[in-house]
């Protein structure tokens, strides 16, 4: 038997992560091909390496089909109900860090904060005759916080990509989404609002709480751990 | 474990039928109160429930969808398919009893029921409204009393009287009204007019700007310009508003701080309304409600009040609200709840409205506590 460790597959998540393992004596890296989503794990016995999309980690830790898994914050938290009850963060790797903002148009120059955007948000439906929307795919974390900063008036639109043309489009007035440098925001005529990001996200190595173990399992994942340096 | 709550596979079959019993005794006893039974669809259009409860709704109702009908939630309520129904082509007065499932999402407690047994009562009468209260609040009481519950209830229409009679203007008094139900962001609203703080200095400098739009982005979407422009001229407005005074702002929280047996309540709000004389005539309407109790044998003297109790969790009631709590058993939901809720069927009947009142039990909690015996 041997423990899972889950990593994405590709980009500079993929490469980052290769790097902060080796950085620890931990070598990972793809079996065979480029192109083969297997992978080898050498300076640790008992580590099992699968690669997968950074989206599909939480749900596999969740379900304990793997026992640790790198995916960034904001995954966690919107896809896992009470995440801390399902996974344990042992650390966060320092890379891929991102702020989940909600952001308006930079000629909405009458709104800079959520207080702000409520107040648009019921004329905004007074004169359109429909609630405000907000296009975003973490449709969890932002109901959980405009709900709790008592925000009304507004409706969520799904949206799995290129979230940021939506307004330029007409399907949404602002957007909830995720930036590191707030490139692409300003290049679409956006601006977050300065009330602080709702989620401030990174790349982290995550441990399931309910992955079935033996006690091989255990003593391989104790032993990665103490490699790892975060016992 | 609850009968017909949490359900495990063995339980399911003996629990259900546990609780279906005691939700078809409690309808007949609604039925003896004069209630005409009534059935309404499990599956109810998304767009009804999310124009009335906002985006909210997604996060405690399961939706669903087709092709055909787009978005539909598994009821979450009663109340608002029985008012379409009875706005649509019920005669008047008319009482209209329910039971069935209601379907409530958890993402946070999984002990908390996700699918469960509501019986209702609904009264539809427009001649006395404080004895309709009292009807429904008696009935309840009566038949809930083996269970030795504490009855909690409130008022929503005070603390609305006290917005509408506020001196300032009336987009402010719009605003707090919007928020009567959102009670952070309703004393994040009171602050704001009562501050005689100076504007940020940003602000400041947007709101004078001979251009506010000089060096910002493109115009784009579909809120226009001229929409940014109207409020920048409220905010103008609202900056050179006089500040609610203080001492208003503390008769507010005075009232909302009301929680007394309902003599002492009535004597309470009697004493704030000598500095807030327009919320006299909702408190005659609790007086005449507290009398209207009294007439049908509830124990008023005994009955607690709290001016703030239904603000969290009970938007669309505007008026009495009540629930029944087992005290001893403060991990579980009210074992029943309702209130009046006439502002919802203005905003159902299309223009006709109709003074209403109703509530729910939970035979499955009833059930939980030991029966009715």
């Amino acid at each position: 038997m041997s423990i899972k460790l889950g990593v994405p597959s590709k980009g500079r998540l993929m490469d980052k992560t290769f790097d902060w393992f080796g950085a620890r004596g931990v070598t990972l890296g793809r079996a065979g091909s480029d192109r083969e989503y297997a992978g080898r794990v050498e300076g640790v016995d008992g580590v099992e390496l699968i690669l997968m999309a950074a989206g599909e980690i939480p749900r596999e830790l969740a379900a304990g089909r793997i026992h640790l898994g790198v995916t960034g914050t904001d995954l966690v938290r919107e896809k896992l109900a009470r995440w801390d009850m399902q996974v344990e963060e042992l650390a966060e790797l320092g890379f891929g860090h991102a702020d989940l903002i909600i952001a308006v148009p930079d000629f909405w120059v009458d709104v800079e904060t959520l207080d702000d955007l409520d107040a648009v948000a019921a004329a905004f439906r007074r004169a359109h005759g429909f609630r405000l929307r907000i296009a975003t795919k973490y449709h969890r974390l932002i109901r959980d916080h405009l709900r709790e900063a008592g925000v009304a008036d507004y409706q969520l639109v799904d949206s799995q990509g290129a979230t940021e043309g939506t307004v330029n489009n007409e399907t949404a007035e602002a957007v909830a989404d995720i930036t590191s440098t707030g490139e692409t925001l300003r290049a679409n005529h956006l601006r977050p609002l300065t009330d602080g990001p709702v989620l401030r996200s990174q790349a982290t190595l995550f441990r399931a709480r309910n992955a079935p173990c033996d006690e091989g399992d255990r003593a391989a994942l104790t032993a990665l751990i103490d490699r790892l340096g975060l016992a | 474990m609850a009968a017909g709550e949490r359900p495990a596979f063995a339980a399911i079959p003996d629990a259900r039928a546990a609780a279906r019993a005691e939700a078809a005794r409690l309808s007949a006893r609604f039925q003896d109160a004069g209630a005409v039974p009534v059935e309404t669809a499990v599956l109810q259009p998304a767009a009804t429930l999310l124009d009335l409860y906002g985006e909210d709704i997604r996060a405690r109702a399961y939706v669903t969808s087709d092709a055909l009908r787009g978005e539909q939630m598994l009821r979450p309520d009663f109340t608002v398919p029985v008012v379409q129904m009875h706005m649509a082509d019920g005669a008047e007065p008319a009482r209209y009893c329910y039971a069935g499932e209601v379907f409530r999402r958890q993402e946070e407690d999984e002990d908390r029921a996700n699918e469960y047994l509501q019986v209702g009562f609904e009264v539809f009468d427009a001649t006395r409204p404080p004895d309709a209260d009292a009807e429904v609040f008696a009935l309840f009481q009566s038949i809930l009393a083996p269970l030795s519950l504490r009855a909690a209830t409130g008022d929503i229409s005070i603390l609305t009287a006290v917005v509408a009679g506020l001196q300032t203007s009336d987009k402010r008094k719009q605003a707090l009204m919007r928020h009567i139900w959102r009670p952070r962001r309703f004393r994040a609203l009171l602050d704001r007019y009562s501050s005689t703080a100076p504007l940020s200095d940003s602000r400041a400098a947007l709101l004078a700007a001979a251009d506010p739009f000089a060096g910002t982005g493109a115009e784009i979407g579909l809120r226009r310009r001229a929409e940014v422009i109207a409020r920048l001229d409220n905010l103008r407005e609202d900056a050179a508003a006089d500040p609610i005074p203080t001492g208003i702002v503390a008769l507010i929280d005075a009232v909302l701080a009301v929680r007394e047996k309902m003599p002492f309540a009535l004597e309470r709000l009697r004493d704030i309304a000598v500095d807030l004389p327009w919320i006299g005539v909702a408190i005659d309407r609790l007086d005449a409600r507290a009398t209207a109790l009294a007439d049908r044998g509830v124990d008023v003297d005994a009955l607690d009040f709290e001016a703030s109790y239904g603000r969290t969790h009970m938007e669309y009631y505007d008026g009495f609200v009540f629930g029944f709590y087992a005290e001893n058993r403060p991990d579980l939901p009210p074992v029943a709840s309702g209130g009046r809720y006439d502002a919802l069927t203005r905003h159902l009947g299309q223009g006709r409205a109709i003074p209403a009142v109703g509530g729910v039990i939970r035979p499955g909690l009833v059930l939980e506590l030991g029966g009715l015996g």
